[in-house]
């Protein structure tokens, strides 16, 4: 064994290390006791959350993905950039400023998260599906040309199966982002498990607060790693990245 | 008073007026927090990035970790920290914010730097071996040089990233300009949060366009004419 193979494990045991440490100490100290107390509740903070992620992203979905394909038409080529320079300046805009714009249109509750969290997830897989899109090689689609397939053909049988693998990791990270952002939408009314360390946070219960807070992120994480093989199921054997 | 019905603009505009001292003083401390975290990344980052370049194992490893703590939601783990920090009295405030912020800043300058130096057209890394160059001097005078504009790019992402995080510190007493939307929610003035939206977005897009202008001041002429 090499010193840099000695170096990457003794990286790697200490952060298996870190990590069973971390919830050692949680488990130790029955922190998690609090979701077994008021399981009902935490049932309901759950669903809440897991429903305003899916309706958001779904509606960010059906949203971004079509006027990406439009723009990147040839007869569109105009709008791109303008869409494209508007998208770039609401990326640097935070969530927290978009909840809190729309929270200031449409009032507090249910409905406006659900907006809010939307228009922010329109912008990665916007961005992802524009690229992705483009970075398709011109020669294959001289060559769907060339053998004549008409141009819904060259979309939907060379461009998007093409794309697929940006659309999708576009569609990942947006899904990702939004489990977080739904945890401050609390904030507007949303409700969710933002509620517990929102709670947490106020009272100082390091139980209450580390209930929703551990809960938030293995949800993120586990969705994260969910995606990711939807990605490798999905994406074309053809098209697929070495 | 109930103030969540009928704003207008005009309110928003006489918040700004009347509570300019207060929202600079806001500014300066998100950007203090910001600043301080993004340098701190960076003397953390770029030489790690640097350094997997010559270990790839380790690089996978750390990419992975780094990535991890990426899809983290930042609210989730300002709540993670709160109670481990609060094990040396510093749970609330300042610490936790500060450490979350180079940690979240962490995947986008060590990936940039990483796949940049990695990148770079080894006919070059040849002709500057051909000259003679000791493996310091290529790095400091062809490898930097050429990957700047990638890892400046890698900073500016992990800048306007922060600066949006830095808003939801103010929930956990970090301070900066998420107080006003904080105080706002909780008192129900709608005025003081969309003020509160609006100046972090300012300041976003202003850091933006701000750093796209220094990439494009330092970035020598060579490297920005290819």
């Amino acid at each position: 064994m090499n010193s840099q193979k000695v170096i990457t494990w003794t990286v790697r045991v200490f952060i298996y290390f870190l990590v069973i440490a971390f919830f050692y100490w949680t488990i130790k100290n029955q922190y998690f006791s609090y979701i077994f107390e008021n399981i009902e509740q935490f049932k309901v903070l759950v669903i809440e959350h897991l429903q305003i992620v899916g309706l958001s992203s779904a509606m960010a979905i059906l949203v971004s993905i079509p006027s990406a394909i439009l723009v990147t038409r040839p007869k569109f080529k105009r709008l791109e950039g303008i869409v494209s320079t508007v998208a770039n300046f609401g990326y640097t805009i935070p969530n927290m400023a978009i909840l809190a714009l729309m929270m200031g249109v449409l009032g507090i509750g249910f409905k406006t998260a659900v907006f809010a969290l939307f228009l922010y997830s329109i912008l990665p897989i916007y961005r992802n599906t524009v690229a992705g899109i483009h970075s398709v090689n011109p020669n294959l689609i001289d060559a769907a040309k060339g053998i004549g397939f008409k141009p819904h053909q060259i979309l939907f049988r060379v461009e998007l199966p093409n794309a697929a693998y940006a659309i999708i990791a576009g569609v990942r990270t947006a899904v990702v982002i939004n489990i977080g952002a739904t945890a401050l939408a609390y904030l507007i009314g949303g409700g969710g498990l933002g509620n517990w360390i929102f709670m947490g946070i106020k009272v100082f219960d390091d139980s209450i607060l580390l209930s929703g807070a551990v809960t938030v992120t293995l949800l993120a994480v586990i969705t994260d790693y969910l995606l990711r093989g939807v990605e490798r199921l999905v994406v074309p054997k053809g098209t697929k990245r070495s | 008073m109930n103030r969540n019905e009928g704003y207008t603009i005009t309110d928003v505009y006489e918040y700004f007026q009347d509570n300019m001292d207060f929202i600079l003083e806001l500014t300066v401390q998100h950007i203090n927090l910001v600043g301080l975290a993004i340098i701190v990344a960076i003397l953390i980052g770029v030489p790690l990035g640097i350094y997997l370049t010559t270990n790839e194992s380790l690089a996978g490893t750390v990419l992975n970790v780094a990535s991890v703590i990426m899809t983290i939601p930042s609210i989730a783990l300002f709540g993670l920290m709160i109670p481990i920090f609060s094990l040396i009295n510093q749970g609330i405030g300042f610490v936790p914010a500060f450490v979350a912020l180079v940690l979240y800043s962490q995947l986008p300058i060590i990936r940039n730097t990483y796949t940049a130096i990695n990148n770079v057209n080894p006919e070059i890394r040849d002709a500057a071996m051909g000259i003679g160059m000791s493996t310091a001097q290529r790095l400091l005078k062809v490898e930097i040089p050429n990957t700047l504009p990638v890892i400046m790019a890698g900073i500016r992402t992990a800048v306007v990233l922060n600066i949006g995080i830095g808003v939801i510190a103010a929930f956990i007493g970090a301070g900066g300009l998420g107080i006003l939307i904080a105080q706002g929610i909780t008192r129900g003035h709608t005025d003081m949060v969309i003020a509160g939206a609006i100046a972090i977005s300012i300041l976003g897009i202003s850091a933006d366009l701000i750093l796209r202008l220094l990439q494009r001041i330092f970035t020598s002429k060579g490297v920005s004419a290819q």
